[in-house]
């Protein structure tokens, strides 16, 4: 086993770790421990709005494959689809999510068929679609979403490529809100200057917690913040023994 | 919690599987060959699901009505004509090749141009949207770099090209690794909430 292995297995050993010690030690803690990110406040008034209108919400879970890191983002745009799918599953018109690859369509699917037997309502396999196989039909066919079905609410959190641009400016014609985040360098930047409601790296992983997805998402977020300055400081300290010609 | 023996077996794969990166005997890493090879054969298998997803979502919306069933028909269409030159010539023959070179091609190339315009336009609306500090740096650069890399007219300004790695090189990279850090941080704790079964972001 390397050196590297090790580090390695002892991080991921103690951030499990931290994760538990967390979810059981400050759940009273947990509420006060959220700054506020304007986009998440504005996406709970407008999921409620939605509710209200009789409009639709429409979640986009990117083209991320299920096997390598960019699955991650897409798996919590699943836990984001389940929160807000059984918010909005008693309005006049359910959610919609689309995706661009096969597995995030299935398990979409799966997400919605779950609410479905929770609330008791009839599953419609429409409401999880795969909307294209490539990064620019995979946007072509969420375009045609925002434009025809009459959506109030668009939240785009999967791995994109520059081709998102072409959906926020579809959600921004057709007057609806658009929060978006990804783990994509360069579409994070398109994002930037495109959504209204941005999510800036780690943000983006914050959703479960500021959706209500559970308390372990909430300590991870705490297990996440102690692990960043851990490793700022071993940068830092890298840096200083550089200078100072030890390493 | 709900499905336990599904999501048992999850977490039981998923814990072979990293205790098969990090730690070498050779049994778990066989192991994990195996299962991340039964991955790929089942994220193949869903791509054939996701295209009968496409095609079933375009028959009922060809089927209910409304005012895109023109796209409906030309992607129904385009796919079985696609499916059947690819499927009896092969994927490398000038046919399926003539598809790809006249038809795929020219139209991801005009959805790039259009692009351009799209930035260009929404990063003017970002400075009537937020503007700040943040909005304002974020266009100023864009139109360094967008002005040092095509210079107008062929006229270069000196020192704009030095500048421009300067900005590419230590401010851009160092935010970059920042937000990476956060991103990586994100998928980490993702993965273990999983794992942990602590969280389950899918039915069942």
């Amino acid at each position: 086993m390397t050196l590297a292995g090790i580090i390695g297995l002892i991080f991921v050993l103690f951030f499990a770790g931290l994760i538990i010690v967390f979810t059981f030690t400050s759940r009273k803690l947990q509420k006060s421990y959220l700054r506020e990110i304007p986009a998440f406040m504005k996406l709970r008034n407008a999921v409620g709005l939605v509710v209200e209108a009789g409009t639709r919400l429409h979640l986009s879970l990117g083209r991320g494959e299920i096997i390598g890191p960019e699955s991650s983002v897409g798996l919590v745009g699943l836990s984001a689809l389940a929160r807000i799918g059984h918010t909005t599953a008693n309005s006049d018109r359910s959610p919609v999510a689309t995706s661009g690859t096969g597995p995030l369509g299935i398990l979409s699917q799966d997400t919605f068929g779950s609410i479905s037997r929770s609330i008791g309502a009839e599953f419609d396999p429409l409401n999880g679609r795969v909307s294209g196989l490539t990064p620019f039909s995979y946007a072509a066919g969420v375009l045609s979403v925002i434009n025809d079905e009459n959506v109030g609410v668009n939240i785009l959190i999967g791995n994109f490529g520059s081709e998102v641009a072409l959906i926020t400016e579809a959600g921004e014609r057709a007057n609806s809100l658009t929060v978006a985040g990804t783990d994509n360098i360069t579409a994070q930047a398109i994002l930037y200057a495109s959504a209204q409601e941005p999510l800036i790296g780690e943000e983006t992983y914050a959703s479960g917690a500021y959706l209500g997805a559970g308390s372990s998402h909430i300590a991870s977020l705490r297990a996440q913040d102690l692990l960043r300055w851990v490793l700022i400081s071993i940068i830092l300290i890298g840096a200083i023994l550089k200078l100072a010609g030890v390493l | 919690m709900k499905a336990p023996i599904s999501t048992s077996i999850a977490i039981a794969i998923g814990l072979l599987v990293l205790f098969g990166y990090f730690i070498p005997i050779d049994g778990l890493m066989q192991l994990r060959e195996i299962l991340l090879g039964w991955g790929v054969i089942l994220a193949a298998v869903a791509l054939l699901v996701g295209v009968a997803n496409l095609v079933y979502s375009h028959v009922r919306k060809l089927r209910d009505g409304g005012v895109s069933r023109a796209n409906s028909i030309v992607l129904i269409v385009s796919l079985g004509l696609t499916l059947a030159i690819v499927g009896w010539f092969g994927p490398t023959h000038s046919y399926s090749m003539w598809i790809f070179n006249n038809i795929q091609l020219p139209i991801e190339a005009s959805l790039m141009a259009i692009l351009a315009v799209i930035l260009a336009y929404a990063s003017i609306r970002l400075l009537q949207r937020r503007l700040n500090l943040l909005s304002i740096v974020f266009v100023v650069s864009a139109l360094v770099v967008l002005i040092s890399t095509a210079p107008i007219f062929g006229v270069e300004v000196p020192g704009l090209n030095e500048f421009r790695l300067w900005v590419i090189q230590v401010p851009a990279a160092a935010g970059a690794r920042g937000i990476l850090l956060g991103v990586g941080l994100g998928i980490t704790a993702t993965a273990l909430r999983i794992l942990l079964g602590a969280d389950r972001p899918f039915g069942g």
